[in-house]
């Protein structure tokens, strides 16, 4: 077989469903980006795990084509781990908005950015509760009126980029949905990270958050890599930006190399947990300790 | 005097030593054969409070420890106060000087031998921590039960080891000094000897190591838990073993970290375990509704304690039962196992895997802080006994061409469920309603088909589970029904009950979940008057019986203080029926 035929398109990523996302939604771009991505990175089907959160980003589930989980609200990443941890041959992939990393699942988010295991999270940050008809998130902007908080939102918002930077991820990004190419490289370099990886997606709910549209966004976005002195290696360059109001960059923040927590595990170093024989396991030398 | 069986309690105040010298001691008696039964009681602290530590060794089976002791070991004052009145007539309690006045002592209890020990002035000449001190009771027993030294100088070792020759040494020798003085004190005779038995060195166990063994023969590659008494121990034994075993074992943030990592580590073809108390297993809720809506196999293993909330940390109850058979939204089969004993434990969770992987259904193993936490002994467990089934896993490449249907509807209504990452057989484990693929699917028929399939299991399920085992003898007069860990105090009971002509007998339950009914009426026709035992103040059994049988069964003996129950208390339930 020679290379050209085994060589995937992004449509070979389609399932037979058409996504049902809104007109002009965000989440058309995030899409793009990562069948893209997974064909830059020659990524066959069955060798990607993708898991997915609740919400509309969560509907993505049934329109891409690889090995997938659907798990429950904010649930997304503990389910990863499990599942990195089982077969760390597995390219791992959560999507999940930011209900799922920021809300619910906040405190997932926190330790699987410490514990730097090796799979990649896209949150589709679109900042507000889409598939339950627009109630503001917790990366709604302050003040944001929504159907929740008619009088505005009294809280800040979580600042994906920073928390995920103070918590010890070793890769952080953020992309917008309005820029696929830019963010498939984003992903492409994520999902090659050694560790894990992070991209914050901005992502327009054309619906529900009139807001934080694409003009909005547009109007904002600057790229990192433009900046002549911008060091990705440099923890304190990557918060000052983080913090950055006015203007909204995107690309990578922060990446560097650290172990990860799969080089700390012996028990995987030849070969992943689920290719372990378990038909006759023998316990006599354990069942001897407790003589 | 030879005596058949010998009821030894510790009791001192926490960070004393009290559960390393009562392990020790099992040790010492598990090790000549003898067959032993501990359970340790202390309070949610980890220093001060009061701590028990208590034994019963026999030369024939324990199935529970009883209420009157034989020897009391104090390590305080506040010991005897507490346990006075639980020793039996003529026995011992050993004490320090130092401690207790004799006017303290006497006044009280005429009958008993107090007999003074200087465990302190004893420390103080060999120059070892006060801490020792629970070292030369130990030694003070021994000579009481007239077993030879050189078996406690190995269990000390044992123990010991891993703190260095120097720890060890000064342990042995603080023991030495007590076994001597008691010895010389006694004239050599020895007040409760056990018969000699022919009996082999026996094993030690918990019902959490029960259960972690089990899970280690059936080839359990992923455990995660948060750490929550009674079952912390198991997430203990997991960590010390994972290397050579290869098995991966989590720590996680939170119980719902803990249910979606096994559930992620599942769904790639690893077998996967996690265990906790009713309040983890509460957050965990959600967890077990996804398992079931994926079909993922989990094995969840649920040690009970006193609650509502924190309740007792530290203490047992059977308050869970219920909540196990109907936990978390929506309607799904799952399996209730509860083991009685350690035994049990060792080849029920072999089955929980096994059915697990079958039926790709969660099963869940009940067990509570007395099973959980207290020694039993045993001959070598049979891990041959322990197969492994994975039922429909397939982790061969699917022929391209092939349409796999991972939630396949067929007679069974168990489809072939392919190890994530095997080429041509991509699909979504899908938390959402699906059709066969997998795909998200709100159609009125497909939801019915769906629900059909996921309980069209019970029909191949009911022949893989047992019916609850009668104990003692069929034409009984009296019927106890009971489950779990009350089993052992039962059979206890039993023993004297069916000696004085009551004639008792007991229908236990392992597999409470799914309820087998014909067999239950049937047992139920066939007594003559039934109770019902548990530890728990509601019948959470007897609710169980009523919802599948339509039967009440009027007569209950609960007990729902904190403590496991006590033979006695069983025996005078039944003699007031
Ligand atoms: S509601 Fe918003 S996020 Fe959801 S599909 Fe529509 S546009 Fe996209």
């Amino acid at each position: 077989m020679n290379k050209k035929e085994t060589e995937l398109k992004p449509e070979d990523f389609n399932t037979h469903i058409r996504p049902t996302w809104c007109l002009g939604c965000g989440n058309y771009g995030i899409w793009n980006a990562m069948k893209r991505a997974l064909v830059t990175l020659g990524l066959k089907n069955h060798q990607v795990l993708a898991v997915y959160g609740i919400g509309c980003s969560g509907n993505g589930t049934n329109f891409t084509k690889t090995y997938a989980f659907h798990s429950l609200h904010g649930r997304s990443l503990p389910v990863a781990t499990g599942a990195k941890l089982a077969n760390h041959k597995l390219n791992v992939i959560v999507m999940a908005g930011d209900g799922d990393g920021a809300g619910i699942g906040g405190n997932h988010f926190m330790h699987t950015c410490r514990r730097n295991i090796d799979i990649t999270f896209i949150m589709h940050d679109n900042r507000i509760y889409g598939l339950t008809t627009g109630q503001a998130s917790p990366t709604s902007d302050q003040g944001f009126k929504s159907k929740s908080t008619p009088k505005g939102v009294l809280e800040e918002p979580v600042n994906p980029i920073a928390l995920a930077l103070s918590s010890g991820a070793t890769f952080v990004a953020r992309g917008f949905s309005g820029q696929v190419k830019h963010l498939s490289g984003l992903m492409v370099e994520a999902i090659k990270h050694n560790g894990f990886s992070f991209v914050d997606v901005l992502q327009p709910c054309v619906t529900f958050n009139k807001k934080n549209t694409y003009e909005w966004y547009r109007d904002r976005v600057y790229k990192l890599e433009d900046e002549p002195d911008y060091k990705s290696d440099d923890l304190m360059q990557a918060f000052e930006k983080s913090q950055q109001k006015d203007k909204i960059p995107i690309g990578i923040f922060y990446k560097i190399d650290k172990p990860t927590y799969e080089d700390g595990l012996k028990q995987i170093e030849r070969k992943p947990l689920v290719d372990h024989v378990i038909s006759d396991v023998d316990i006599n030398k354990l069942l001897n300790e407790y003589f | 005097m030879k005596t058949e069986n010998v009821s030894i309690k510790i009791g001192g105040e926490a960070g004393y030593g009290i559960m390393s010298t009562g392990f020790m001691l099992s040790k010492v008696f598990a090790k000549k054969g003898y067959f032993v039964l501990d359970t340790n009681e202390y309070p949610s602290l980890i220093k001060g409070g009061h701590n028990t530590y208590t034994i019963r060794v026999g030369t024939s089976p324990i199935y529970s420890i009883s209420k009157s002791i034989d020897i009391l070991i104090a390590l305080d004052k506040k010991t005897i106060d507490i346990h006075r009145e639980e020793i039996s007539y003529n026995s011992h309690i050993i004490y320090d000087e130092q401690d207790y006045s004799s006017q303290d002592i006497g006044g009280k209890r005429k009958d008993l031998n107090y007999m003074a020990v200087p465990f302190t002035k004893i420390i103080e000449e060999v120059k070892a921590p006060r801490v020792m001190r629970n070292n030369v009771a130990l030694g003070a027993v021994l000579a009481l039960v007239g077993i030879s030294f050189d078996l406690l100088e190995t269990a000390i070792k044992q123990q010991f080891q891993h703190k260095g020759d120097k720890v060890v040494e000064l342990n042995t020798r603080a023991a030495g000094l007590g076994y001597k003085y008691i010895k010389e004190k006694l004239n050599n005779s020895t007040p409760y000897s056990l018969e000699e038995v022919k009996q082999k060195n026996k094993m030690l166990v918990t019902g959490n190591d029960a259960v972690f063994l089990g899970a280690v023969r059936s080839g359990c590659k992923f455990y995660a838990a948060y750490p929550m008494t009674p079952s912390s121990s198991i997430l203990h034994s997991f960590a010390s073993i994972e290397d050579d075993y290869n098995i991966v074992t989590k720590h996680a943030e939170s119980e719902l970290a803990v249910v979606n990592m096994a559930l992620g580590a599942s769904f790639t073809g690893a077998r996967s375990m996690l265990a906790t108390s009713g309040g983890g297993f509460a957050l965990m809720n959600e967890g077990l509704s996804a398992a079931a809506m994926t079909e993922t196999p989990l094995v969840m293993v649920l040690s009970q304690r006193p609650a509502p909330a924190t309740g007792l940390p530290t203490w047992t109850e059977q308050g869970d039962m219920l909540f196990a058979v109907h936990a978390a939204h929506g309607e799904f089969l799952r399996i209730v196992l509860a083991p009685g004993d350690p035994e049990e434990c060792f080849y029920l969770t072999g089955k929980a895997f096994n059915l697990a992987d079958k039926y790709q259904i969660p099963v869940i193993i009940l067990l509570d802080k007395h099973l959980s936490e207290s020694h039993f002994s045993y001959e070598k467990f049979d891990s041959s006994k322990i197969k492994v089934d994975r039922g429909k896993l397939i982790s061969e490449p699917i022929k391209e061409g092939k349409d796999y249907k991972r939630y396949e509807i067929n007679s069974s209504g168990v489809s072939p469920r392919v190890v994530c990452g095997t080429p041509g057989g991509v699909h979504i484990a899908n938390t959402d309603e699906h059709d066969q693929h997998g795909f998200s699917n709100e159609d009125a028929n497909n939801r019915k088909e769906m629900m059909d399939k996921r309980f069209d299991k019970i029909k191949e399920l009911v022949k893989d589970i047992d019916p609850p085992r009668v104990y003692g003898p069929p034409e009984a007069e009296i019927t106890c029904w009971s489950w779990g860990s009350c089993k052992g105090p039962i059979l206890e009971a039993m023993k004297t009950l069916n000696r004085d002509q009551k004639k008792v007998n007991l229908v236990h339950f392992n597999y409470l979940y799914p309820f087998l009914v014909d067999p239950v009426v049937k047992l139920m026709k066939d007594s003559n008057r039934n109770v019902i035992i548990e530890n728990n103040k509601t019948s959470q059994l007897g609710k169980l019986l009523m919802l599948n049988t339509g039967t009440k069964i009027n007569n209950r003996i609960l007990k729902y203080n904190g403590r496991q129950f006590l033979p006695e208390e069983i025996i005078s339930g039944i003699e007031q029926l």
